[in-house]
């Protein structure tokens, strides 16, 4: 599973809805359940899925989609 | 690796590939019920189908769905920071302890306002109980090492919230209270000396718990040991700085399932849902090997042999749990002299005979043994567990008998102990001198209830049960048993003729009556004075039954048989030729309707008020059912 499919497992998952497909640009706009609460179940589940950690910081200044999948690469997330 | 099966439920099997679906079809279902809500519940559900689950439930309640047969428990939750995570899982794992959940939270750090607000969310749902759940960031806790005095306030501005908080919901929520003791953070300051130097984090978490569980063994409030389940699994793991930092979740997430699943066996078990009886196999799980291939010298429960001491773990645990009152039993695919074998003599063997209440070994169906074990004990199969190193076992029962709890073991029996355990399936609230006793009671009816199903047909089961039946004539010792039986005997009285215990004398001496008081003792014991028989002579040669009755402790095992034969001696020594017997419609004997007619007498009319005469010759010849006879205390 690439590590797009990964995470769009998880947005699915966390989100309870199997209909999401990922883009870069999506933000918390574009997926109803997406709200702050949401946010940390959803940091949570990729930072165990992908065996990462992020800071306080980096949780807060996310603002869509691709800056997660870049953050994730970044962490040398797998 | 060991702690993984906490972290994961592991004794729970994996959930359905179509969950989502599932719930989302039991959502949109109006005959939805709790049987349904259950079987979705009992699987190693994560956070995120937890929360759907959950999800569901709450709609369906909201919605007025009672969810039958889960009982309802509304729960407010005072929480140290965010608490709303915790909702929809501890809603959805109350349900795989049979607990219908409804759940509200209060306000995010808000726990004492919340209590003492008659208005809050929490006061005005009027909740069954409330949770405390906070943790040392939540209460007026600071570290002052070296400072007794400092640090005993503390402890008691502690203890005093707790007692504020109970205090504050029962009077305005009418709710009790269970209190989560503290976990104690990995982070020591001076190590070891943390535990004795008065002030530290340690010590002062240690003494606040000391009062959590005092306050919580008061006003029926209840403890939930949390400290005692972030160490199982590790305070370094329960304490997750970054989780703390990002999100304010006072565990880590991870641990979420965990904590929900003990909460809702702690709800379940304060709707009386804990299990009362643990089922075991036999071979490769008792004992390692199998009995009817290798013998007694083959099968494995050697001290000093990793495989032998591992089954020995699992009978260690079954046998503690037989000492607090949980009812243990077998079900085996054995023949039963064979299965026994090591019970009896087995000289390692830890479980003896006098610890099982209920013995199926047999080459039935397990299913069929299990629900026979739930029939014979009277109680539910949603109070029994069963434990089976097959896989394809435990897949039957769970398909036949969802009821029951079937732990998921792996094929390493040195976990099966701790993974039956985990299962939080015997979960107590309280711990009473019966709870003990319990075993024996239940063993005795079972006994019989074994017999009888396992004897061929009803002549032999009755054989079997060694009966020896007791006939006196009316005498001083039995006059206050005879007169409470005749004044309380409903259903098997044919006459329902009450007489005071001065009559009942009066008959003792009373040449023109015939009485007989019965006993009956059987190979479990003596079941006391069971029948009672009173007949009048009418002229030279006929007795006239005033009265026979007979307690429903007795049914079926060919009493009144017995009770006709010895009526019968009796008559035909006194000269008497005809017995005439009456059936007097009380309201509540209909069960005697046929009773003369079973015995072969010949109706012989009408009487007032729907009453209907027998009459039998004592010529009559009837079988004898196998019983020994005692007359006047010589047996016949």
């Amino acid at each position: 599973m690439s590590q797009q499919e990964k995470l769009q497992q998880i947005f699915r998952d966390v989100f309870d809805d199997p209909s999401i497909e990922l883009e870069p640009s999506m933000t918390a706009d574009d997926i109803a359940e997406w709200d702050s609460l949401s946010h940390v179940r959803l940091m949570l589940e990729v930072s165990k899925a992908f065996g990462v950690r992020f800071s306080a910081s980096e949780v807060s200044s996310l603002t869509n989609v691709g800056d997660l999948e870049a953050l994730i690469a970044a962490k040398g997330g797998a | 690796m060991q702690t993984n099966i906490f972290e994961t439920l592991d004794w729970l099997p994996d959930a359905p590939e179509d969950f989502r679906q599932r719930c989302k079809s039991l959502a949109e279902d109006a005959n939805a019920s709790g049987r349904e809500v259950s079987a979705l519940a009992n699987a190693k559900l994560d956070n995120n189908k937890l929360r759907v689950l959950g999800g569901v439930i709450a709609k369906l309640i909201a919605n007025g769905r009672t969810l039958h047969p889960l009982s309802p428990f509304k729960l407010g939750i005072l929480g140290t920071g965010t608490t709303d995570l915790l909702l929809p899982p501890v809603v959805a794992s109350a349900a795989r302890h049979g607990v219908a959940l409804e759940a509200i939270a209060g306000h995010y750090e808000s726990a004492l306002q919340d209590a003492l607000d008659s208005g809050s969310v929490i006061n005005t749902a009027r909740p069954d109980a409330v949770l405390v759940a906070l943790d040392h960031r939540s209460l007026p806790i600071t570290a002052v090492p070296g400072e007794p005095e400092l640090a005993d306030r503390i402890v008691e501005d502690c203890a005093q919230i707790y007692a504020a908080i109970c205090g504050a919901v029962r009077q305005h929520g009418g709710a009790f209270c269970i209190l989560q003791t503290l976990a104690s953070p990995p982070e020591a300051i001076f190590g070891s000396l943390d535990r004795s130097v008065p002030g530290t984090l340690e010590w002062i978490i240690g003494r606040v718990n000391d009062r959590i569980i005092d306050l919580a063994q008061r006003d029926g409030n209840v403890l939930f040991d949390v400290a005692r389940l972030a160490a199982t699994v590790g305070t370094a793991n329960w304490f997750s700085p970054q989780e703390w930092n990002v999100a304010k979740l006072a565990f880590s997430y991870g641990y979420v399932p965990l904590y929900a699943d003990r909460l809702g066996g702690l709800l379940g078990a304060l709707r009386g849902k804990s299990r009362k009886c643990l089922i075991l196999d036999l071979d490769n799980t008792m004992w390692g090997g199998v009995i009817g291939d290798d013998g007694m010298a083959g099968i494995n429960m050697r001290q000093g042999d990793a495989t032998g001491e591992a089954h020995l773990t699992l009978q260690q645990a079954a046998l503690e749990l037989h000492k607090r009152g949980i009812l243990l039993a077998v079900s085996s695919k054995n023949t039963d002299e064979v299965a026994r074998e090591p019970f009896r003599s087995h000289p390692e063997m830890l479980v003896r005979e006098k610890h099982i209440v209920a013995f199926q070994a047999n080459w039935r169906d397990k299913a069929s043994n299990i629900a026979a074990i739930a029939q014979e004990l009277n109680i539910g199969l949603d109070s029994l567990v069963f434990m089976d190193d097959n896989p394809v076992e435990r897949d039957q029962i769970r398909q036949a008998l969802p009821q029951v709890l079937v732990p998921e073991l792996s094929s390493d029996p040195s976990d099966y102990a701790r993974r039956m355990l985990a299962t939080n399936a015997f979960e107590a609230v309280a711990f009473l001198q019966e709870d003990k006793a319990r075993s024996e009671s239940y063993k005795a009816n079972a006994q019989r209830l074994a017999l009888k199903s396992d004897a061929i047909n009803m002549e032999d089961y009755l054989a079997s049960l060694e009966m020896e039946i007791h006939f006196d004539p009316f005498d001083e010792t039995g006059r206050s048993r005879i007169a409470q039986l005749i004044n309380k005997s409903n259903q098997y009285n044919l006459t329902t003729r009450r007489y005071t215990e001065s009559e009942v004398a009066q008959l003792e001496e009373d040449s023109r009556a015939f009485t007989l008081q019965v006993r009956l003792k059987d190979k479990f014991g003596d079941n006391g004075m069971i029948s009672v028989v009173i007949c009048r002579a009418e002229g030279d040669d006929v007795w006239q039954i005033d009265t026979w009755l007979m307690s429903c402790r007795v049914l079926g095992r060919q009493v009144e048989h017995m009770v006709l034969q010895e009526l019968l001696h009796h008559a035909r020594a006194a000269g008497v030729r005809r017995l005439v017997g009456e059936w007097r419609p009380s309201g509540r004997n209909d069960m005697v309707r046929d009773h003369y007619a079973k015995l072969g007498f010949t109706a012989d009319g009408e009487g007032s008020e729907g009453s209907t005469r027998w009459t039998l010759s004592t010529d009559h010849e009837a079988p004898r059912p196998r019983m020994t006879v005692i007359r006047s205390g010589v047996s016949v």
